[in-house]
């Protein structure tokens, strides 16, 4: 029991010191899985980071590190910013979701958001964005785009977050070209240029014309221009040192919204614990510029669905859909309910291939 | 002018003074470079090697120090009996990946049982994992003469695929909504390699540590087997001669070693960690083969090096935080310490002689 007595000590003491000192900037840490330099997830992130200290300037003081391992080295990093007396922390990787319920329970003073997970405390709020939205568009612009129809796809690792991304830019893409087919290759990483570079080198050799990726760094998008003919996406931030091609548009997480409020919430004393899933209507899930290399007329279809899908008009997963197996999963007009897409672990119908066990 | 010419013999102080120096030069150009990238150079030191061990919250960091350094000094431990004996073990990681894998395996097959046999049923399992995952190396060397280093380090990546499959598959918590990565053993009591005394960081991966330590000096320095290591390793052809048998050795050296590597990543998993996932393994065996030369590839030694890379991973990301250094900057600060390490080396076999040559 010594380490939460005196956990719990310097808390309490931390807690008066914050009570005498009132003025004191209101701290926020950050703990990311990745450099802030990847030019995705973690680079998204930090940009997040940048908006809570441009918003509140004097008013708030930041933190974060980089590079930091799931498990003890995750809990010992959180704890270390608590120690150091943060009041708010976001733990961006879904990797980082034990731990942190494991260091709030030793802080519950402290406020903590997690991204990705599922498990929440009095003091852990969940958050997430609806990044399918995104590759709704994908597969549009992808099945009208394709000439050899086939489209590769770098797939990070077989969690319901990537299996419905599949689904939904198979969905969008078979719906505009039915004799559409995906190739997926799993490289079970979200971040590893060389990897990246490969999946994508193979898949462009099996015929692909357009890849969509997955997974965070812009080596695909590389492999794409020197390819010269294989169109790509954007993943997780904008990348347009690629466009106009060969990325053609992006999926863009837009943290920056969601950091603010959230501090401020923290600030005016009425932070509650909840579970945010996000997507277009609020801007979390943004996607970027189309550029000329699309067809003004698939341009325009594109932008009518995000702005059907803004307005809460359309849902991406939207009936009649078949799993895989051909057994029924929504009916005509039936909308897909967040709890199974929550945990989404099959394909829909034509969907080739088994998701690897 | 100056010369380098080599010593009669390997200088005893030059191998003890080295680490030291290494340290110290590391301290030197590690203040430069902070310095190169705008921060005080004697705080970010200071925070680095300074604030776990004597800072305000030392009561929280060194704790984290032996939780950090233990699975470093069990797997360094196995790594230098082969490398005193040249026999070149590089797939720890792999071996401490199986290790993990069996060791969680064994505990999660009989979730929600508790009793007391599990823990050391587990522990028997995590060994015996990165023993057998050790054994293909070896005997594939003994047997058809294959290159051990190339065969265990690739091994390594066939065990990351194999973390994979169980992170998806067999072993995922049937109640982790279709997300990866098993039950946590936190929260199953009997499998949890849970603190000794709360507070302390001393779990049974520490013990372990310790015990290895004191087994691998006595070994080495009083043991015919530690002799026949030190022989081959020192003089491979006077060791045929007096009796070695290198086949044997290599089995021994190599199953040891594994065994060690797999013992940490299941003291690891069930404790520290938690559960197996995907990006479970962070590089320890690895990191083990720097603190096996660190230390001179001698037990003791092995502990302080072993303490010293935990210190700086931690004071590194205290530094990150508290400073704004990047996780580069203190990635080149430990590249740099094992840099100086092997330039410095050269002092222990070598000397410089200033002056003239002679001519005879």
């Amino acid at each position: 029991m010594k380490f939460t007595t005196l956990v719990a000590s310097a808390a309490l003491a931390l807690g008066l010191a914050g009570g005498a000192l009132a003025d004191d900037p209101t701290k926020v840490g950050f703990v990311y899985v990745g450099p802030v330099g990847d030019g995705g997830w973690t680079y998204e992130h930090d940009q997040g980071r940048q908006a809570v200290e441009a918003e509140f300037g004097d008013a708030v003081e930041t933190v974060f590190v980089e590079n930091v391992a799931e498990g003890p080295d995750a809990e010992r990093v959180m704890t270390q910013m608590a120690l150091d007396g943060a009041d708010l922390i976001f733990t961006t990787s879904f990797g980082f979701m034990d731990p942190t319920i494991n260091v709030a329970a030793k802080f519950p003073n402290v406020k903590f958001e997690h991204a990705t997970g599922y498990k929440r405390a009095d003091n852990v709020s969940t958050y997430s964005a609806r990044f399918y939205e995104g590759r709704a568009v994908q597969g549009h612009i992808a099945g009208k785009m394709t000439e050899s129809n086939i489209i590769g796809y770098i797939a990070s690792f077989p969690i319901p977050e990537v299996i419905r991304g599949i689904n939904s830019a198979y969905l969008h893409a078979s719906k505009v070209n039915p004799d559409v087919e995906f190739k997926i290759i799993w490289v079970y990483t979200w971040f590893d240029p060389a990897k990246e570079a490969d999946a994508a080198k193979a898949l462009i050799d099996q015929g692909a014309d357009v890849v969509l990726q997955h997974t965070d760094s812009t080596a695909p998008q590389a492999a794409a221009q020197e390819a010269g003919n294989v169109m790509t996406f954007g993943q997780a931030s904008d990348m347009a040192q690629y466009a106009p091609y060969p990325r053609v548009s992006s999926i863009i997480d837009n943290w920056a919204p969601y950091y603010v409020e959230r501090t401020r919430a923290v600030m005016e004393g009425t932070w509650e614990s909840v579970d945010t899933w996000d997507g277009i209507p609020t801007g979390m899930v943004e996607i970027g510029e189309i550029t000329d290399a699309v067809p003004a007329e698939v341009k325009a279809e594109a932008e009518a669905m995000i702005e059907a899908m803004r307005t809460g008009e359309y849902h991406p997963f939207t009936g009649p859909i078949n799993k895989q197996d051909g057994s029924a999963w929504l009916a005509e007009g039936e909308v897909a309910d967040d709890g199974t897409l929550a945990g989404m672990n099959f394909y829909i119908e034509g969907v080739d291939g088994d998701i690897p066990q | 002018m100056i010369r380098i010419e080599a010593r009669p013999q390997p200088s005893a102080v030059m191998a003890y003074a080295t680490p030291v120096l290494a340290v110290v030069l590391t301290m030197i150009f590690g203040g430069v470079l902070f310095a190169a990238l705008g921060k005080d150079p004697l705080q970010a030191i200071a925070t680095i090697f300074w604030e776990p061990l004597f800072g305000e919250f030392a009561f929280f960091y060194r704790p984290q120090l032996l939780i950090k350094g233990a699975p470093l000094v069990l797997i360094a431990i196995g790594l230098a009996l082969g490398f005193r004996a040249g026999i070149w073990n590089i797939g720890a990681e792999g071996q401490y990946i199986v290790g993990a894998i069996c060791g969680a395996g064994a505990g999660l097959a009989f979730y929600p049982t508790e009793s007391v046999l599990i823990f050391p049923l587990m522990v028997l399992a995590g060994a015996l994992g990165g023993w057998a995952w050790a054994m293909i190396p070896a005997v594939l060397k003994v047997k058809f003469g294959t290159n051990e280093i190339l065969v265990s380090l690739m091994l390594v990546y066939v065990a990351e695929q194999l973390l994979a499959s169980m992170s998806l598959g067999l072993l995922k918590n049937p109640e982790g909504f279709g997300f990866p990565g098993s039950r946590n053993l936190q929260q199953y009591p009997s499998a949890h390699n849970a603190e000794i005394i709360s507070g302390t960081g001393m779990h049974w991966g520490v013990v372990a540590a310790l015990i290895a330590v004191i087994f691998a000096y006595v070994l080495l320095t009083r043991h015919r087997l530690g002799f026949a290591i030190r022989v081959t390793g020192e003089a491979p052809r006077a060791a045929k001669f007096g009796g070695v048998n290198p086949g044997r050795l290599v089995l021994f050296c190599l199953g040891m070693s594994g065994l060690l590597a797999g013992l940490a990543g299941m003291f690891e998993v069930a404790g520290p960690a938690g559960q197996i996932s995907i990006d479970f393994n962070v590089g320890y065996g690895f990191t083990a083969i720097i603190v096996a030369f660190l230390g001179r590839l001698n037990p003791l030694g092995i502990v302080a090096a072993g303490l010293l890379m935990a210190l700086t991973y931690i004071g590194g990301d205290i530094a990150q935080s508290q400073l704004g250094l990047p996780a580069a900057a203190i990635q080149v600060f430990q590249g740099m310490l094992l840099f100086f390490l092997l330039a410095l080396d050269v002092m222990t076999n070598y000397r410089v002689r200033f002056g003239r040559v002679e001519v005879a």
